[in-house]
C-alpha cells in the first residue's frame, strides 16, 4: 500500500517535469530535485524505487531525483530561535518555553529542474523524442 | 547545464482542485471535514453515531471512500441522508477530483454539512487535500498508544482526534493518558475527544465540537448571501 501512494508522487513529478520541459526547447531533463519534510508521510526510498520503475525503459530513464529531505523545524514565538526540532521535544532550545511554532517539515515540493542542451552528439537520437 | 527552478508543489495538480472545491464550500456555507484512521479504527460508527444524532431534516451529505464494496454506503443509508460510496479500484487514499466527481450532481446550496469518510489508511490520505475546513483523525483503543509516534503526519495534521472504543478500555492494555500525550507531542494544543459509539460516552463533547465548527462555518454563508 505504501508504495502506491509513493508511485503517485513520482508519477506527479515526472508530469511536472513534462509540462516544464515544453519551457525548455532544444533541451533535455537531467536532474529533478524534491524537497520531503519529515511530516510529509513519504517515504525517500519508496519515492526513488518508484520514480526510477515508472521512467525505465523510457525517454526520461538517464533523469535522475535529487531528494532532499527536511526535518521538522520551529521557530520560537518569545526569542525568535529556529531550530530542528528532535525525538517530537518541541521546546525552543534557548529559552525552554513550549510557546513554538512549526515553520517546516510537511514539504513534498518540486524544487528545480536541471537541463542540458542538446550538443551535436545527442542532437539526433534525443531531439526526435 | 541550466537549474530552473520549480518552487511548487508537487501534488500541486490535487491541490488545485482542492482549493477550488474550498472556495466553492465556503461561498455555499458548507462545513467540509475529512476523516482518516486505519481500517477498522470505527470511522463508520462514528458517521453512524453523528448521522443518527442528527435531526432528520438536517442538510447533511457523506462520501465514504473504499478500495472495494458499497458496504459502507449501504450501512450509512438507513439515516435518510445522500451518501455516496466511492470505490477508488485499488489507490489508498482519495483525491480531491474524486471528490469533485462525485459531487458533481449534488447541489453545494442544498448542505450545511459534508462529511468524508477517507479510505482506512494512516498513511496516505493525510497528503491530499481534499478541500475539507478540516481533517479529524480516529485512533481506537485496541491499537498502540504510540501511534501518533509512528504516523506523525495526520496527528500534525489533524485538528480533532477521536479516541474510540473507550468502552473496551477495561479490556485492553491502551494507556489513555500516554496516547493524548503523544499525540500532543507531535501536534501540541490538539483537539481530543475520548468516545464510545457503543455507549454513547463523549458523543455529546464530539456533537458539542462539531456544532461549534458548524457555527463558524455559517457567517461566511450568510455574507455571501447578502
Amino acid at each position: 500500500m505504501g508504495n502506491m501512494h509513493e508511485l503517485g508522487i513520482a508519477n506527479s513529478v515526472l508530469e511536472a517535469v513534462r509540462t516544464e520541459m515544453g519551457l525548455h526547447p532544444g533541451t533535455y531533463p537531467c536532474k529533478v530535485g524534491v524537497r520531503i519534510g519529515e511530516m510529509a508521510a513519504v517515504d525517500p526510498e519508496s519515492l526513488r524505487f518508484c520514480f526510477e520503475a515508472i521512467v525505465r525503459e523510457t525517454d526520461l530513464e538517464s533523469l535522475e531525483l535529487g531528494i532532499e529531505f527536511c526535518p521538522r523545524r520551529h521557530r520560537c514565538l518569545l526569542c525568535g530561535n529556529e531550530f530542528i526540532v528532535r525525538d517530537y521535544d518541541s521546546r525552543c532550545p534557548q529559552c525552554a518555553t513550549l510557546d513554538t511554532t512549526c515553520i517546516g517539515g510537511d514539504e513534498l515540493e518540486l524544487a528545480y529542474l536541471e537541463v542540458e542542451e542538446y550538443g551535436p552528439s545527442t542532437a539526433g537520437t534525443k531531439s526526435t523524442q | 547545464m541550466d537549474r530552473v527552478p520549480l518552487e511548487r508543489k508537487v501534488l500541486s495538480e490535487n491541490d488545485r482542485i482542492a482549493a477550488e472545491l474550498r472556495a466553492r464550500f465556503q461561498e455555499h456555507g458548507v462545513l467540509c471535514l475529512n476523516f482518516i484512521s486505519s481500517p477498522g479504527s470505527g470511522k463508520t460508527s462514528l458517521l453512524e453515531c453523528t448521522l443518527e444524532n442528527l435531526p432528520r431534516h438536517d442538510r447533511v451529505a457523506v462520501l465514504t471512500g473504499d478500495i472495494q464494496t458499497e458496504n459502507d454506503a449501504n450501512r450509512l443509508k438507513r439515516f435518510h441522508f445522500p451518501v455516496k460510496q466511492i470505490t477508488t479500484g485499488g489507490t489508498c487514499h482519495l483525491d480531491a477530483r474524486m471528490i469533485e466527481r462525485h459531487l458533481a450532481d449534488w447541489k453545494l446550496e442544498d448542505l450545511d454539512l459534508l462529511l468524508i469518510e477517507n479510505v482506512g489508511n494512516l498513511v496516505c490520505p493525510s497528503s491530499y487535500d481534499l478541500g475539507e475546513a478540516a481533517k479529524i483523525v480516529v485512533l481506537s483503543v485496541t491499537e498502540g498508544e504510540d501511534k501518533p509516534l509512528k504516523y506523525p503526519s495526520i496527528f500534525f495534521k489533524s485538528d480533532l482526534l477521536v479516541l474510540s472504543k473507550i468502552d473496551l478500555l477495561p479490556y485492553v492494555p491502551f494507556d489513555i493518558d500516554a496516547a493524548v500525550e503523544n499525540a500532543r507531542k507531535v501536534h501540541p494544543g490538539m483537539e481530543i475527544v475520548k468516545m464510545s459509539c457503543l455507549t454513547g460516552k463523549g458523543l455529546h463533547e464530539w456533537m458539542m465540537w462539531l456544532g461549534e465548527r458548524r457555527n463558524a462555518c455559517k457567517p461566511l454563508a450568510q455574507n455571501t448571501a447578502s
